[in-house]
């Protein structure tokens, strides 16, 4: 058991304490994973320590972040006998092997976020319920596989097809538990770039991120990118489970936001992210060397419509310019970017940073606040000391 | 405890992926009725999910326990969930302030 790289309890060498009430999270390696920040353990849920976005734009495998609801998750799946189904209102029902889907079908590679819906949940205020995130809910990764669209049309779509459901391998102990179960709409489903990964950075996938295979929806948070796919059905209807009707849903409005203690909103299914921006190779708290140029390197993203622009600020906010932006590994990706800023000695400065994509879509200031706990997007701040 | 089955070097052949899993990291605190909570909030998860939540108040214990039972099955007898949730707040609690 010494093999799992785990530490009896009380004994972990080292923890990420995030800055809200009982954000103290060890880091605790898990198999296939190095040390990552634990917040549950059964089921396991890890979050990247966020100075691992400064590394490298693609977020290696053993330190992608790993969230799953239902504890019964496989510990042991064997991808010659692995088969994902293909039915409901198709012409043909299909049974296919990781062999069939390499075989058959054209391969297409692309880089994208995948970011969990409750990522930064633990900063929301007033706090919510939830998975107590802090901004590691997230990575970008190169995901190899095969368009859904092939597949399904390989099976055929009735014409009264509306949805297609997505199910894992994964269940709840007890059978009353609702599976984990979500649906796309036919017009998302069909996109070109939604595809049933089996690769990630030029892997196989790691168990706890859905070996051997998963589906991946660009630019949409990763509550609709199941692990471990291997039932998908095509619906005539809009699917009413738990997990689409119930849970994952986000205030009908412009910012998905609404005033803590509103009630009896209308809401619509959790679907695109938000722009966001990160400053990555500055910590809160960080001091920096006067009198010479501090190179500041952070990320931006959003839905899937490509980022256009970020801008800087070291004052809080009053004055901004342009950030450089990096290399384009395309829309979905994180998309790289760097400033330089002169400090002076003895100086605090609050560094910020805001972008915006192809559509003009941009950052708030503070907020969406909804009780969820979902789509947070607020303007990040670094406080850093000059000496 | 990684075990790659098949030929190991090639991508494609990597057939059979076995983890083991750690037990759970956290535990139940003593506290007043922590016996209901060691019955009926173990069976699904590990206690560090009401340990990792913020602070809340009864009223928002009391909710999350009716969501346990009602969205995912916790056989807790309606009965027992005052008593329970005592214990939640005594374990993770704030008080109670209109607008939180
Ligand atoms: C029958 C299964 C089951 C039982 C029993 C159960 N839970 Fe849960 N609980 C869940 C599931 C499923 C989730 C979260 C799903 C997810 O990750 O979105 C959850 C999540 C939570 C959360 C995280 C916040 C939230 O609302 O998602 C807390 C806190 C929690 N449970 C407390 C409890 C307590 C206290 C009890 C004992 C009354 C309990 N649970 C019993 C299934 C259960």
């Amino acid at each position: 058991l010494s093999l799992l790289g785990r530490l009896p309890a009380g004994l972990a060498q080292e923890a990420v304490d995030l800055p809200f009430a009982n954000g103290h999270r060890p880091l605790v390696s898990y198999p296939q994973k190095r040390p990552l920040m634990l917040l549950t353990s059964r089921p396991v849920q890890l979050e990247t320590p966020f100075h691992v976005f400064n590394d490298g734009i693609l977020t290696p495998n053993d330190a992608f972040f790993v969230r799953w609801h239902l504890a019964r998750v496989p510990t042991q799946v064997d991808a010659r006998s692995f088969r994902v189904r293909v039915h409901g209102r198709v012409k043909r029902r299909l049974s296919l092997s990781l062999h069939d889907l390499q075989r058959d079908f054209e391969p297409v590679e692309l880089i994208a976020v995948n970011q969990c819906s409750g990522n930064s949940r633990g900063f929301f205020m007033p706090r919510v319920p939830g998975g107590q995130w802090g901004n590691g809910a997230m990575g970008n990764a190169r995901w190899k596989g095969v368009r859904l669209r092939d597949v399904l049309q390989r099976a055929g779509l009735e014409p009264n097809a509306v949805q297609v459901r997505l199910n894992g391998l994964d269940r709840g102990v007890m059978e009353v538990t609702p599976d984990f179960i979500k649906a796309l709409d036919l017009d998302v489903a069909l996109g070109p770039d939604v595809l049933l990964a089996y690769e990630m950075n030029g892997e196989p996938l790691p168990l706890l991120n859905g070996f051997p295979l998963r589906l991946v929806v660009p630019g949409w948070y990763a509550t609709y990118w199941v692990k471990m796919l291997d039932d998908i059905e095509v619906i005539n209807h809009e699917d009413q489970n738990f997990w689409m009707k119930t849970a994952y849903r986000i205030p009908a409005t412009p910012s998905g936001g609404v005033e803590p203690g509103q009630k009896d909103f209308p809401t619509v299914p959790i679907n695109r992210m938000t722009v966001r921006s990160f400053i990555t190779s500055l910590a809160d708290g960080a001091v920096v060397r006067a009198g010479q140029p501090v190179v500041v390197r952070g990320i931006a993203f959003d839905g899937g419509f490509g980022i256009r622009r970020v801008r800087f600020s070291s004052d809080g906010g009053r004055r901004w310019e342009d950030a450089t932006l990096g290399r384009d590994y395309g829309n979905y990706s994180f998309r790289p970017w760097e400033v330089r800023f002169t400090p002076q000695a003895g100086r605090d400065y609050t560094l910020q940073c805001q972008a915006e994509n192809q559509r003009g879509e941009t950052q708030p200031a503070s907020g969406p606040w909804n009780p969820g706990g979902y789509l947070r997007n607020a303007i990040e701040t670094v406080r850093v000391r000059a000496v | 405890a990684l075990l790659l089955g098949g030929a190991a070097l090639a991508v494609e052949h990597r057939t059979v992926v076995s983890i083991d899993l750690p037990k759970d990291y956290s535990h139940y605190r003593s506290g007043p009725h922590e016996d209901l909570a060691r019955t009926y909030c173990l069976m699904c998860h590990a206690a560090d999910y009401v340990y990792t939540q913020p602070p809340l108040t009864r009223t928002q214990w009391e909710a999350e326990v009716t969501k346990m039972k009602k969205a995912y099955g916790c056989p807790i007898p309606d009965g027992q969930i005052q008593a329970l949730a005592d214990y939640l707040v005594s374990q993770n609690g704030k008080v109670e302030s209109g607008g939180q």
